[in-house]
């Protein structure tokens, strides 16, 4: 060390008689003179390197994750609408065939169509939701009744994932799509019967059989209900176990003991609270099956050990001064703690619990567990009613091969992704806007 | 009644002058005792200064005097500290009231980090000493004038006590401690963080402080020692090596200790 120093000052010594400066560094771009400056300079360089070569792959990874989900996604935001002149024939709307209407108007669209096999395929263009678009607009207008109009159905799944392809490139075939449908297709394409609109429905329907008619609503909102559960439940307990914890219990074997398997639980696989809610919640308790209630409850169990860490630290992160501090003013204990520690701590508090929100609302694997993995078509109005969540709807979707589910998987991803975004900014806010520097 | 009679029991010294008093005074930290049977008087309306090296128990000695010892973790005190002739390590001593009549000023600035308002008019709140906002305000505007901070703070009363300077910190914390009307202040090394200047404005406020409180001042500074005590004690690994008037201490100390310590020798 000290032969090192010796050497140094020669250098500098040296630099001095030259009448260089001894402190000056030109040799910045050029090759230092002496091996240690080359070595040490050769370091830092490749200390530097190799961070900048992390964070270059780690931003490949996620650029092409960002890529896959926005191109699968994007094409999910519209839907294609055929034009149909529909006779709403008194007869008909009397039996409630609307079926039978669109059925009619396809037909007298393309009158050369008459094998049984042909019929089937022409009627699969349209969606099998469309009869159910003119009873509500029929519902909503009632003079239609006997009338002829032109009025926009959606298209079916298949006949929209072709139509949206074939405007960007030549497309033959996809999917389950046939030669005549494309001809059918083509031909609607130049008679400007098809357009394509945005897909409200996405954002305002439940799950359903048809690709074309599945929505998030049902998911988000079920999302929505077993997080404010969960948040009812972890939130109350977590902080009064940490609060407890980190100031008032005495620092002895059991508190150790505590301590050690509230870290334990924190790195529990998520599937394993799954298990727990379902022999406890459901098989103990008999709160209903795959509820947002139980749901929540079991998302409570996975959160509350993330929230009771993060609170014990935002309360540590507070200066023992300033609980002396209060204590020399005669603050009694509680007072300490709920007139000034426990509110120092509030925004780091909040920043844990928030993000510990935000690990719940991407939580599946223990869902599954407790049979919100089930198809549901209503929005659920109350805590006990079957409800599924967003992660779940996305892992339900995935499961599913028709095309039409391919791309809402990754509509459903992007929303949830852009959920987890919208979290984590009002983390960062909160912890920008109220943290205390001390 | 029970009480009555333990204040009879208790009330042994009548000496007016004599505020705070310890008899035999130990403290031990997990078996290790840091002081030693320390006997010491602390008198009314006086400076009393606490000098010696670090680590030789003068804030240990400190934090007996309003029981913050309750706050650390595994320590044991023994002997009797005497506030007005009351034992205050009996069982029957509300340690709430006891801190409220023995204030105290930490060596670093600590106001919280709530406005200066909320900072002086938290201890007179919680011990419920103002019966209306009016006179809650008026408290508060009285203690600043008496640190000397009113001029500087008054029209920014709402900004957080954490964005004035060191000096005025520390100011804010002497008007937080007294605020709640103490009888005593403790204050441990209160200039340590600070510059000459507003250590000179700390020093002036505790001799005008002085006629109201007793004030019990821990300091690494002789000359501070010297300006603002009247009685002094010297303190030596654990022990009380010298204690008396600040006159007789620093001109005509009896131990060799002593000598050297305020001479600059050790320390």
């Amino acid at each position: 060390m000290i032969r090192l120093f010796e050497r140094r000052i020669n250098i500098a010594v040296q630099r001095v008689k030259k009448k260089k400066s001894p402190f000056i560094y030109k040799s910045y771009s050029k090759k230092p003179k002496h091996r240690w400056l080359r070595k040490r300079k050769a370091q830092e360089r490749r200390f530097k390197r190799a961070g900048m070569l992390a964070i270059l792959i780690s931003s490949l990874f996620l650029t092409s994750l960002a890529w896959n989900v926005f191109s699968g996604a994007r094409s999910a935001f519209t839907e294609a609408q055929i034009k149909l002149s529909i006779d709403f024939q008194a007869d008909l709307v009397e039996k409630k065939a609307y079926r039978k209407i669109v059925q009619n108007a396809l037909l007298d669209l393309f009158p050369e169509v008459n094998s049984r096999k042909d019929k089937k395929h022409l009627f699969a263009l349209i969606s099998r939701n469309a009869p159910h678009v003119l009873r509500d607009s029929l519902e909503k207008d009632p003079t239609l009744l006997g009338t002829q109009q032109d009025i926009w159905l959606p298209a079916s799944s298949s006949t929209s994932i072709f139509y949206k392809k074939s405007l960007t490139e030549n497309a033959k075939r996809i999917g389950k799509i046939t030669v005549t449908q494309v001809a059918w297709i083509t031909q609607l394409t130049q008679t400007k019967q098809l357009r394509l609109r945005f897909n409200f429905s996405f954002f305002t329907n439940g799950d359903s059989r048809e690709a074309e008619h599945a929505g998030i609503l049902v998911s988000t909102i079920g999302s929505l209900l077993s997080i404010l559960v969960c948040v009812a439940m972890a939130f109350p307990l977590g902080v009064a176990t940490a609060i407890y914890l980190e100031e008032f219990a005495p620092k002895n074997w059991f508190t150790d003991f505590i301590e050690i398997n509230i870290n334990n639980l924190a790195a529990v696989p998520s599937i394993i609270f799954g298990l727990l809610g379902l022999s406890i919640y459901l098989n103990l308790f008999g709160l209903p099956r795959s509820s947002s209630l139980v749901g929540g409850m079991v998302l409570s169990l996975l959160v509350l050990p993330v929230i009771v860490i993060a609170t014990r630290n935002a309360l540590r992160a507070v200066p023992p001064s300033i609980r002396n501090a209060a204590a020399a003013l005669g603050a009694t204990p509680t007072q300490v703690v709920f007139h000034h520690t426990l509110i120092y701590a509030l925004p780091g508090i909040m920043t844990g619990v928030i993000l510990s929100i935000a690990r719940a609302f991407g939580e599946t694997a223990p869902l599954l567990m407790i049979g919100m993995v089930a198809f549901i078509a209503d929005v659920p109005k109350t805590f006990s009613d079957p409800a599924t969540t967003l992660p779940v709807q996305v892992y339900l979707w995935a499961n599913n091969p028709e095309l039409g589910f391919v791309e809402k998987t990754a509509a459903a991803i992007l929303v949830l992704l852009t959920f987890m975004v919208l979290i984590n900014l009002l983390a960062v806010y909160i912890r920008r806007r109220f943290e205390i520097k001390w | 009644m029970k009480t009555q009679e333990n204040i009879e029991q208790l009330k042994t010294d009548s000496d007016p002058e004599l505020r705070m008093k310890t008899e035999n005074l130990s403290v031990f930290y997990n078996n290790q005792q840091a002081l030693f049977d320390l006997s010491l008087d602390i008198y009314s309306n006086k400076v009393t200064a606490l000098i010696g090296p670090s680590g030789c128990g003068k804030s240990t000695f400190m934090r007996c005097l309003n029981r913050m010892n309750d706050y650390v973790e595994g320590c044991r005190v023994t002997g009797k500290v005497r506030l007005d002739g009351f034992d205050i390590y009996k069982d029957n001593i509300d340690t709430i009231l006891l801190r409220q009549k023995v204030g105290m000023v930490f060596q670093k600035p600590n106001p919280f980090p709530k406005s200066i308002y909320e900072n002086v008019a938290y201890g007179p709140k919680i011990h419920h000493l103002t019966q209306s906002h009016d006179e809650l305000d008026a408290l508060v505007e009285k203690t600043l004038q008496r640190v000397g901070l009113w001029d500087e703070v008054s029209d920014r009363l709402s900004a957080p006590g954490t964005s004035l300077s060191g000096g005025q910190q520390q100011r804010l914390c002497i008007a937080r401690a007294i605020a709640t009307q103490p009888e005593v202040l403790l204050m441990d090394e209160p200039c340590s963080a600070l510059d000459p200047i507003a250590t000179a404005c700390i020093e002036e406020l505790i001799s005008e402080l002085k006629e109201k409180f007793t004030i019990v001042i821990i300091t690494h500074s002789m000359q501070q020692a010297e300006r603002v005590s009247n009685h002094t004690a010297f303190f030596h690994m654990g022990h009380i090596v010298e204690s008396g008037s600040t006159e007789k201490i620093f001109n005509t100390p009896k131990h060799q200790q002593t000598k050297d310590y305020i001479g600059g020798k050790f320390g």
